[in-house]
């Protein structure tokens, strides 16, 4: 069983490759059956192996090397896979959401032309996606990393006819290739100092190499997080990713909420040991974390499109599971990273499928009234929305959020700051979550319902909502039942989180006091939105530059449009002609001036011949009288 | 003999083809095709055998030498290693797509362009195979003339300028190169009192310090106008948007090979010291190189001019690589000179193939031809994709090879070399917005990609990806002449890694058996 799982991987690129090559002549009946089917039974052997992976008394690791990628001179990453239970909560979680997601696009997406174009990339990026979470070496896990860029890339720009479109996409693969060139230095160091870039060896290593806080190691965390910043947008690289909801709303589910964007987060995790003997950046990854789901959750509160509210939330909890990162709670991260993907694809496809139904209608305030219309909808949306408000007991996010927040203040490397940081977000979160919620199925109706979605899309909906709500409860607090199913299985692999010495039995309070924060965020939404909506328009108009400033994610854009687009367009605009060929240019029309002036001479006049010869004469007499 | 072979039958298939044209144009295509693509044969078959074959203990796989001019010691002498192999299986694959890509473009003196095409390539050829220094310098010059005619006279609206500066610029270098080869046997034939132009017999001249710098300077202007380096890249975007597609396939496929051979070849062979004094000076410039020619590359509104920049661009890391002094990053330029005539070739061959159906280069003008074009439009994003360094594809293989090479040597440079690939991917995405995305522009019908068109662009993507996946047999097949090129035997460590401090203590001389 454990040798098929080159073909996890495999099979997605299979679909892809077949689907590029026949695309056009596939019919609409087939396209899916290759693009679903691929991801489909990638998923079910992923099953079967987890359920070998979960039986076995010993967890083991299966390596498979399939070939050996480039060999010269002691740099020898091979094309090989290595599963663990972390990689196997990652493939897990990409082929199960991936599967579902791709069922939702073969109804979605159907009266589009590029039905097999859509599917074809989907299909690379699972691939791609896989790929980098399987990787035995950190090049392979390049190949992924950028693989999952470039889909991201091709699935935003879908509609490509729509140059805003474009626009996203070259700015979101831009901007993370600007990570990725300090992870890609990051490698040249790692391979310097350890002549491999094979993860386990590096993470065997580390240790003996460095003691805590070297410089080298430091360094290369940092770079490494430099690559984990862009791909999950993370402060300073966060902008691409609101832009990035131009993609179809599936995409949007897979590559910018469930898995692409929690690259960073794997990334780190995988190389935690480096990252532990880095206590400088590790502390920097929490400081961005709590920057980050501050700065994001404070912008998805003034948003219109439905849609970026969901992407500066995806931001904000990303900034979570930095912050988990950031105080060593591997495996709350990872926990949370997997809820998430359920929640947050799931609020994203019904998002899609409001949108679908409202006739491409993004604009919350021109929404409402939907409960009846579309019921599956809201209330698969309204799990959703609680688990991501982690609304107290009911919700899987209640359980994953609370573990970083007490980890945040109880673990050895958490401190006050981080804590208080993550609870005013678990606050704002429940305020926008509702907000979105209240504005879009609550109130009067203001567009009309033109498409109601079939089962297609309503199943991957109700599965999703159903993993909303009792994934929670395979990793239970202390507090209650402290059943810990998920950090035990990622135990040996992730190290538990070392609590600070004094601190006991506090956790019910900081329970009790999220649970308080995120019904109260919940009724505040409920009062401003349902209740008094006037009262929210008043605050807009008395703070505007606020409300813009906001609106437009803090105005990074426009900083970085004037520190690095605008000088660069500049730059290249005035040296368009390239100024290296002036020089060659003068050299050019010097000769032809002197030959213009030598031609001139040549007239064809003898008077000016035989003047030439005489003051030729003269000249040379009177040299020759004065020397 | 088969060496010779090559070169003699591109020469004979040239004129053969010329002949044919007075009588049927159809069948000087077919003779120059049938030309290219047996010689192609032949060392893929020969590429087969060595690969299969131990790893034998010399370098080189066959030797020809005839006396030529003898009492100036000058011999008709060819020699071929894994990168001669290599190089010549780029030549010969680049040649079949160049002739295939001119197969309706040219409807003008289409035997005497099958002539020129031809004798480029056994120009070419020679080059690569060439170990007397003089025959080395008849090649090089053999290969600029029919360029040159290749370009004035199929080429577009300003070929005569472009031409010209071609011509001068290298012929200019050329003469730098003729004086320094015989400056290098005069040193020689003093020393030992043998006059020969032969390159293994040179290769143990004892060269006054003082000279082997002004010598090693002479070759080098010839390289490095050639591959090009800033600033003497001038040339290369006029040359190359104004030449026709193959031309321009070759120029940048072949003809910039040419320079990058020639450093490994000849620079750090013969000139070891000198190399090295330079080599801080030679990657700075590399590396400027790579930032600048991305930056003028997004400028561009000319296609074939935006691609051309991206070949200085590209070229930068060659440089870096050469001059880095290390396996890794040896081994990466040499990926980097195959991946890149691939990739970049494959671009102009599209930018021709945009023009033979809209007649401009002006990608202002172009948009939205994914709709009309998809199978061009998928072919377009691989290339632009190889272009801009993407893992799984060649050229990934070739510049993470240099980087990771160079960042031995240098860690600044390195860094602003890593920079480079984000300015790659800006002027790359640009050219896939410009001219694939957005509303379609042009109204007139845009035909897709016939089957002789699809033929080529599928050759080309697949070579790309199996390059990207499996580039293994490359890199063995150049690893014999690698090491020769740096004497990695005794004074390297285990990671190939050396100090370049170390090497010019420890300098060994090899004699050719």
């Amino acid at each position: 069983m454990n040798d098929l799982l080159w073909l996890i991987p495999a099979l997605p690129f299979l679909g892809s490759i077949i689907l590029i090559l026949a695309g056009t002549r596939l019919s609409k009946k087939s396209v899916p059956l290759i693009g679903v089917g691929s991801v489909g039974v990638s998923a079910l052997i992923t099953l079967l192996i987890g359920y070998d992976f979960i039986s076995s008394d010993t967890p083991p690791v299966i390596k498979q090397v399939l070939w050996n990628w480039i060999d010269v001179a002691g740099f020898s990453p091979s094309i090989a896979l290595h599963l663990d239970s972390l990689s196997l909560v990652f493939i897990f979680v990409i082929t199960f959401i991936g599967f579902l997601i791709h069922v939702y696009s073969s109804e979605f997406m159907v009266d589009d032309d590029g039905y097999a174009r859509f599917f074809a990339y989907l299909n690379l990026f699972v691939g791609s996606m896989l790929i980098l979470v399987l990787a035995d070496n950190l090049l392979l896990l390049y190949f992924g990393w950028e693989g999952v860029g470039l889909c991201s890339y091709l699935l935003i720009g879908f509609w490509y006819q729509e140059e805003k479109n474009g626009y996203a996409a070259r700015k979101a693969f831009i901007m993370t290739r600007v990570g990725d060139t300090a992870m890609a230095i990051g490698l040249f160091m790692i391979f310097k100092t350890f002549g491999t870039l094979n993860i386990t060896d590096i993470q065997l290593q580390a240790p003996v190499m460095w003691e805590i806080g070297a410089t080298e190691g430091t360094i290369i965390a940092f770079l490494l997080l430099g690559g984990a910043v862009g791909k999950s947008a993370q402060l300073p690289l966060q902008t691409w990713l609101p832009d990035a909801m131009a993609g179809p709303s599936p995409v949007s589910a897979l590559i910018h909420a469930a898995t692409m964007v929690t690259a960073g987060v794997y990334l780190i995790t995988r190389m935690h040991v480096v990252f532990e003997l880095a206590p400088t950046a590790q502390f920097v990854v929490g400081v961005i974390g709590s920057v980050t789901l501050l700065i994001a959750g404070f912008s998805a509160l003034t948003q219109y499109d439905l849609k970026r509210v969901l992407a500066y939330s995806t931001i904000s909890q990303l900034g979570y599971m930095f912050l988990a990162l950031g105080v060593g709670a591997w495996s709350a991260a990872i926990f949370h990273f997997m809820i998430h993907a359920f929640f947050k694809a799931l609020l994203f496809l019904a998002a899609g499928a409001v949108i679908m139904a409202l006739h491409h209608e993004h604009d919350m305030f021109k929404m409402g009234g939907l409960r009846k219309k579309l019921p599956v909808i809201y209330w698969t949306f309204l799990i959703g929305a609680a688990s991501l408000a982690a609304l107290p007991l009911i919700t899987a996010g209640f359980f994953s959020k609370d573990q970083i927040l007490w980890l945040a203040w109880a673990g050895e490397k958490g401190n006050v700051w981080f804590f208080l940081v993550a609870l005013s977000g678990a606050f704002i979160t429940a305020v926008y979550t509702f907000r979105m919620v209240f504005l879009t199925f609550f109130g009067e109706e203001k567009s009309h319902v033109t498409h109601i979605p079939g089962s297609f899309i309503n199943i991957p909906l109700i599965i999703l909502a159903i993993l909303s709500t009792l994934a929670g409860f395979i990793e239970l607090p202390h507090s209650f039942g402290h059943f810990q199913l998920f950090t035990n299985f990622l135990n040996p692999l992730l190290p538990a989180t070392t609590l600070q010495s004094e601190i006991e039995s506090t956790e019910w309070m900081i329970q009790v006091s999220a649970a308080a924060l995120s019904i109260g965020g919940t009724l505040l939404a409920y009062y401003l939105y349902v209740k008094r909506p006037s009262l929210h328009a008043q605050f807009k108009s008395a703070v505007p530059q606020l409300h813009n400033f906001l609106l437009h994610g803090w105005r990074f854009d426009s900083l970085y449009d004037w520190v690095f687009v605008k000088p660069f367009v500049y730059l290249a605009a005035i040296n368009k002609n390239d100024f290296v060929d002036w020089p060659y240019n003068a050299l050019v029309n010097v000769a032809s001036f002197i030959h213009r002036m030598f031609a001139f001479t040549q007239s064809g006049i003898l008077r000016w011949y035989l003047i030439g010869v005489v003051l030729g004469a003269i000249l040379i007499l009177t040299l020759g009288l004065m020397l | 003999m088969i060496l010779s072979g090559f070169i003699l039958s591109f020469m004979i298939g040239g004129i053969l083809a010329w002949m044919a044209a007075l009588k049927n144009l159809v069948l000087a295509r077919w003779i120059s095709l049938i030309t290219v693509c047996f010689n192609l044969f032949i060392v893929i078959i020969l590429w087969v055998q060595h690969l299969q074959g131990d790893e034998s203990q010399s370098a080189w796989i066959l030797d020809f030498s005839l006396p030529w001019i003898p009492r100036f010691g000058i011999g008709f002498h060819l020699a071929l290693d894994g990168l001669s192999l290599l190089m010549l299986l780029l030549t010969f694959f680049l040649g079949a797509l160049s002739v295939l890509i001119s197969w309706k473009e040219i409807q003008h003196q289409v035997g005497l362009y099958h002539f020129c095409l031809l004798w480029v390539l056994a120009g070419i050829t020679g080059v690569f195979l060439a170990m007397d220094l003089f025959l080395f310098f008849f090649f090089w010059e053999v290969m600029l003339i029919p360029m040159f005619f290749l370009i004035i006279i199929w080429g577009h609206e300003n070929s005569r300028y472009a031409a010209f500066k071609f011509f001068i610029f290298t012929q200019a270098s050329g003469l730098l190169m003729l004086v320094a080869i015989l400056g290098l046997y005069f040193v020689h034939a003093n020393q030992t009192g043998t006059f020969t132009f032969d390159y293994f017999q040179l290769l143990g001249a004892d060269i006054p310090s003082g000279a082997a710098m002004w010598l090693m300077l002479g070759f080098l202007a010839a390289f490095i106008v050639k591959l090009p380096v800033i600033p003497f890249h001038t040339w290369l975007p006029d040359a190359h948007s104004q030449a026709p597609t193959a031309g321009s396939l070759i120029l940048a496929g072949l003809l910039l090979k040419t320079g990058a051979y020639g450093l490994l070849r000849f620079i750090v062979p013969l000139f070891r010291d000198q190399a090295v004094a330079i080599a801080p000076w030679a990657m700075a410039i590399g590396v400027f190189g790579i930032i600048y020619g991305a930056i003028l590359a997004f400028s561009q509104t000319d296609l074939k001019r935006l691609v051309a920049y991206t070949s200085v661009s590209h070229m930068g890391f060659i440089m870096l690589g050469v001059f880095s002094f290390n396996m890794i990053a040896t081994q990466g330029v040499v990926m980097q000179m195959i991946t890149h005539g691939i990739s970049t070739g494959a671009l102009f061959i599209l930018a021709g193939i945009i023009y033979e159906r809209i007649h401009t280069r002006d990608i202002t003008r172009m948009g939205g031809f994914w709709k009309s074009m998809p199978f061009l439009g998928t072919c377009g994003l691989i290339f632009a994709m190889a272009s801009l360094g993407l893992p799984g594809l060649g050229n990934f293989v070739a510049e993470f090879l240099v980087l990771v090479g160079a960042w031995q040597a240098t860690h600044k440079l390195t860094i602003i070399a890593t920079i480079g690939l984000v300015a790659a991917t800006i002027y790359s995405l640009r050219i896939l917005q410009k001219v694939f995305y957005g509303n379609q522009s042009a109204t007139h019908g845009l035909a897709d990609l016939s089957f002789r068109e699809k033929l080529v662009m599928i050759v080309l993507v697949v070579s790309l990806i199996w390059l990207g996946l499996f580039p293994q047999p490359v890199l063995n097949t150049s690893r014999p002449s690698v090491n020769v090129i740096l004497e990695t035997t005794a004074s390297s460590d285990e990671n190939g890694t050396r100090n370049p401090k170390i090497i010019t203590i420890k300098q060994k001389r090899y004699t050719h058996e």
